[in-house]
């Protein structure tokens, strides 16, 4: 069975293109870009093309951009260096919907004498400025907020947001990793210090990360023991990935504004045409500004695992906002967050497309899903009283 | 993704019996909405009303949820009511081949989906778990533990003693207790300590004298009911040579024979004859 895979803001296809491009950095360019023989050398170059490639999307210089082995340690490196930059401040501003690698980082560091504040959501997933504007003090170390909720797609005014942080003298991260790749972004014209972001989200191998650090910017480095990207991040470069990130970057660069157009067209008639075919859905997010390849939408009185296990039997690959599929018992923290009913917050399902995404594959699901949801109504109990009050 | 079973798969893609029974004898209602999972069982009994002749359910949850329900409403068909109150959520798992450990929330809910139907065919208080969101009360008594879930205190024992838990870990993979805002933890906690406390006591109360040949009975029993079956799930077996006073001497066979760890099979053997016979009884491995 050919997959039809709709989760890309869990993780994306290589592009060939990109693993050609770090295919000769294993078994024949191998050798470590710091050593002084011509071996080294020649990946030394590659290195620092991949570097200014990936600058070159941020709007950024290339000397900004620290490789990371993944955006997870890219959030943690940015966290505990604002904090030892700021010792003598012991206030964190972040959201309540921000991914683990944020999240669980700031809850721990409370228990560490912290002061940390979660900035709340909307019904629809948007940040209020006003709530950060009062939450922000002179104690305040750090305001990490993400640039696009991954569940939702929900685009936070991080713009806004960074320029608020900027003039009570706290640093500015986001963790950018859904964001990266799928809309513009440009660090010359930014308030933004720092900036996470994760290679196979983008179409890159899993296993690295960038962590763009604003020149002028304090920064104390998580790994120490070495002097590779300038002494903020210790350890020998993983050279073929992140001359793959390299390569991804420009790809995104270059495909990113028709593709932009040509995915939100497909989201938007896969929305359409699933509300117009599926009674009683709401789509988590839908009146705030999103990224253009994701679709949350809840549907009522049916359990997410069952909709994923019946859409995988068809070959199509989503994910879940519900509690059953990740092993936890609640649904997602970011649609308790925006207050999703329970009606429905167990019954949502994420679609993200990518480029990759095909009309046909839009088609198979537009054809599936309605199908489905209505045979697990007519198995649940509430879906039967629903029914039969229509 | 779950590792689910063939079976547990098959019963969720072709579930049986789905539907309701409008003239059932007897209903069973658990979970919500907000739980995130809900059963409701029918049941129709025969003229004397002692057997159960249909079932049928509807569900709202995860894949193993439809699944465990399926198999539920095939396992009590043809069942007395007292023969279907002995079906327990280990064998209900058991019928669908196992359910990973984070999923025995769902094989408890059909069990307990039972007990509720029948206990309101035959008129008596419904036994005590609650899921009731909106409200303190808890029907059938008992203390609220787990606000989150509407869970008691006696439904909670209940489970961890029929299936033997130690953790809290565990507690939340069988009722969910413990797995939202976890602030239910301690309690669930104690809750453990207070069952196994209780299971030390009735231990310690069995019979201290036995006669030689009492022994020998209990020795032989426990070897065949307890041991053995255990045993042969790993192609092993073992033979009783001999019983000294307290010595019992065996002698491993197939698999577990030159078992490079019948060490440990030994002291299995002797930790299951402590507990179940005697607690002096020491067992030797001999070669016969
Ligand atoms: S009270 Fe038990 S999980 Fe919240």
């Amino acid at each position: 069975m050919k997959e039809i895979y709709l989760d890309n803001n869990a993780t994306t296809k290589v592009d060939e293109r990109v693993f050609e491009e770090m295919r000769p950095y294993f078994c024949e360019l191998y050798g470590n870009p710091s050593s002084m023989h011509f071996f080294g050398g020649q990946v030394q170059k590659k290195v620092d093309e991949a570097r200014s490639r990936v600058a070159a999307l941020l709007g950024a210089l290339p000397d900004e951009i620290v490789f990371t082995a993944c955006g997870t340690e890219s959030d943690n490196a940015a966290i505990r260096s604002a904090l030892e930059v700021f010792p003598e401040k012991r206030h964190i501003i972040t959201s309540r919907i921000e991914h683990p690698a944020v999240l669980t980082q700031c809850r721990n560091l409370t228990k560490r004498g912290y002061r940390v504040t979660e900035l709340n959501v909307d019904s629809e997933g948007r940040l209020d400025l006003e709530e950060l504007k009062r939450a922000i003090d002179n104690d305040t170390a750090l305001v990490t907020l993400m640039y696009a909720n991954n569940e939702t797609g929900v685009i936070f005014p991080i713009e806004e947001a960074a320029k608020i942080a900027k003039e009570h003298g706290a640093l500015f991260h986001t963790d950018a990793v859904q964001a990266v790749g799928k809309i513009p972004l440009n660090m010359a014209e930014s308030s933004i210090d720092m900036l996470s972001l994760s290679g196979h989200k983008l179409h890159a191998p899993k296993g690295i990360g960038v962590l763009y650090v604003r020149r002028g910017t304090p920064f104390r480095p998580l790994l120490v023991g070495g002097h590779q990207e300038r002494g903020r991040r210790a350890g020998t470069e993983n050279t073929a990935s992140l001359i793959a990130l390299g390569k991804a970057c420009e790809l995104a660069h270059v495909h990113m504004e028709e593709e932009r157009v040509r995915v939100r067209e497909m989201r938007d008639r896969l929305q359409r045409e699933l509300t117009a075919l599926i009674p009683n859905t709401r789509i988590n997010g839908g009146g705030a500004d999103r990224l253009p390849n994701t679709l949350s939408i809840a549907m009522e009185f049916v359990e997410g695992e069952g909709i994923l296990l019946l859409l995988s039997e068809k070959g199509i690959c989503a994910s879940s906002g519900s509690a059953c599929t990740s092993g936890s018992l609640e649904p997602s923290h970011v649609l308790r967050a925006m207050g999703v009913p329970f009606t429905c917050a167990h019954g949502s399902i994420r679609f993200s497309l990518s480029r990759f995404t095909t009309e046909e594959e839009i088609d198979t699901v537009i054809r599936e899903l309605p199908p489905i949801i209505k045979r697990l109504r007519d198995m649940s109990p509430f879906g039967r009283e629903f029914l039969a009050k229509q | 993704m779950w590792d689910y079973t063939d079976k547990v798969k098959e019963h969720f893609l072709n579930p049986r019996n789905v539907g309701e029974i409008v003239d059932a004898d007897a209903v069973g209602e658990v979970g919500s909405l907000a739980c995130g999972d809900a059963l409701k069982l029918f049941l129709k009994l025969d003229e004397s009303k002692e057997r159960i002749v249909d079932a049928k359910f509807q569900t709202f949850g995860c894949g193993s949820a439809i699944a465990s329900s399926s198999a539920l409403t095939e396992m009590v068909k043809g069942k007395t009511l007292e023969e279907a109150l002995k079906i327990t959520n280990q064998e209900i798992a058991d019928f669908l081949g196992g359910l990973p450990e984070e999923k025995m929330h769902c094989s408890v809910m059909g069990q307990e989906a039972l007990e509720v139907a029948i206990a309101k065919y035959r008129g008596v208080e419904a036994p005590v778990h609650g899921h009731d969101h909106d409200h303190d009360h808890v029907e059938g008594g008992g203390q609220l533990v787990c606000k989150c879930f509407g869970l008691t205190d006696v439904f909670l024992k209940k489970v961890i003693q029929s299936n033997k838990l130690t953790t809290a870990e565990q507690v939340t993979h069988f009722t969910k207790a413990g797995g939202a805002c976890g602030g239910c933890i301690p309690k669930i906690k104690e809750l453990i300590s207070e069952v196994l406390g209780e299971e030390k006591k009735a231990a310690q109360e069995k019979p201290v004298k036995l006669t030689n040949m009492r022994k020998m009975q209990l020795i032989q029993e426990v070897l065949e009911n307890e041991v053995r079956p255990q045993l042969w799930a790993d192609g092993g077996d073992l033979e009783l040579i001999d019983i000294d006073g307290a010595t019992v001497q065996v002698a491993f066979r197939k698999a577990c024979a030159g078992c490079a760890s019948s060490g440990y099979t030994a002291k299995f053997v002797e930790q299951k004859l402590r507990e179940l016979v005697s607690n002096d009884i020491v067992v030797q491995e001999v070669q016969g």
